[in-house]
């Protein structure tokens, strides 16, 4: 019989313990970092962006192993770009409305029946503008067209 | 010579420690008042925390330091604060959604002005059910949350505020059944959960305005 003699794997393991704590301690202070920048993401957000901040649980509280921590830094990225697009696109979709709506206040002739509501140009409020014809039928038949601004948000109703 | 109770920094187990250095409890112990109704004091003081606290303040509020390391702790030991809501933002959704900080008793209504005041969450005991000091460690094979027969099972692995015979409550969790204060207790034990990022000072002053709140007659 051979007796292969084996190495002692103390002090082997006791370094690759070392380095899966320092990157878990990484790991953490990426999460940290993160969870701030999605914070700040989220006073610029509404609810009207539709965006998921969640990330799924993980069955705590507990500690997570290394590749859970991973995994929740990765999603969180995830996370954070998603939200960052959206709010981009969004952003650009406001530009676009503002765009227009200063067009259509020079020129509301050339913009007929256009409506532009506040939310579509990323203000707070219910109200719209809407290109609208002075005096009704008149006015559509002469050409006189105006902005109007609807006033504010309606009244909550009886339930 | 003063009669005012001590707070106590409670133990934490190893592989907590060296994995969450910044993770703590603090706990507290007092003569229980009488807990019911909150007196005219406690109720006012609930009110003009909700006229001073909004919807804009309850969006704002994870970009504040406490909260903020409250969202990170949670994150880091497994929970989603987005599902599962830190102390201080469940607190602020519950006022936004009711139109204000509804009075609960008097024990309630205590922890929930240190919690708006401060951000630190606070838990109670009854003294009577906890068995030396309180402390975090890790759940072990078998254990159970809480005491007497409606002990509730409890995974091995799982964060818990625990005392030296049994897991009491989980990491941000409410105390587990037989642990918790009621009517009867004669002596109370609030504890609060103290993160890295939160000074102890802050802990310290959650767990006194609870003790002002519930010392008012």
């Amino acid at each position: 019989m051979v007796v292969i003699a084996q190495r002692p794997a103390g002090p082997e393991l006791l370094v690759r313990e070392l380095d899966e704590a320092a990157a878990r301690r990484t790991l953490r202070a990426q999460v940290a970092r993160l969870e701030r920048k999605l914070a700040r993401l989220a006073l610029e957000a509404s609810p009207r962006d539709g965006i998921a901040w969640e990330v799924g649980r993980l069955h705590g509280p507990r500690l997570l192993g290394l590749g859970e921590l991973e995994r929740l830094r990765d999603e969180l990225a995830e996370r954070l770009h998603d939200a960052r697009a959206t709010l981009a696109a969004r952003a650009e979709r406001e530009a676009r409305m503002r765009e227009l709506l200063a067009r259509m206040l020079r020129d509301p002739a050339r913009h007929r029946f256009v409506r532009i509501t506040q939310a579509d140009v990323g203000e707070p409020g219910c109200g719209a503008w809407h290109v609208r014809p002075r005096l009704g039928l008149i006015g559509m038949l002469m050409g006189w067209w105006q902005v109007k601004l609807s006033s504010g948000c309606p009244l909550a109703g009886r339930p | 010579m003063s009669a005012e109770p001590a707070s106590e920094a409670g133990w934490v187990a190893e592989p907590l420690h060296e994995e969450l250095p910044g993770l703590g409890v603090v706990s507290l112990a007092l003569a229980a008042p009488r807990l019911g109704r909150s007196p005219q004091g406690v109720r006012e003081h609930l009110d003009a925390l909700s006229a001073r606290f909004r919807g804009a303040d309850a969006l704002a509020l994870r970009q504040r330091p406490i909260p903020h390391a409250y969202r990170v702790c949670f994150r880091h030991v497994g929970l989603d604060p987005d599902v599962t809501r830190v102390p201080v933002e469940a607190a602020a959704i519950d006022r936004l959604v009711h139109g204000g900080f509804r009075s609960a008793g008097l024990l309630d209504d205590a922890l929930t002005i240190a919690l708006v005041e401060t951000g630190v969450p606070l838990w109670a005991l009854d003294h009577a059910a906890v068995d030396g000091p309180l402390g975090l460690r890790l759940s072990a094979e078998g254990e159970t949350l809480g005491r007497g027969a409606g002990a509730l099972p409890l995974p091995p692995g799982r964060i818990v505020v625990a005392d030296a015979g049994a897991p009491l409550a989980p990491l941000f969790g409410d105390p587990g059944p037989g642990c918790g204060a009621t009517r009867r207790t004669k002596r109370l034990l609030l504890f609060a959960v103290r993160v890295e990022g939160v000074s102890a000072m802050h802990v310290q002053e959650a767990l006194w305005i609870a003790v002002e709140a519930l010392r008012s007659r």
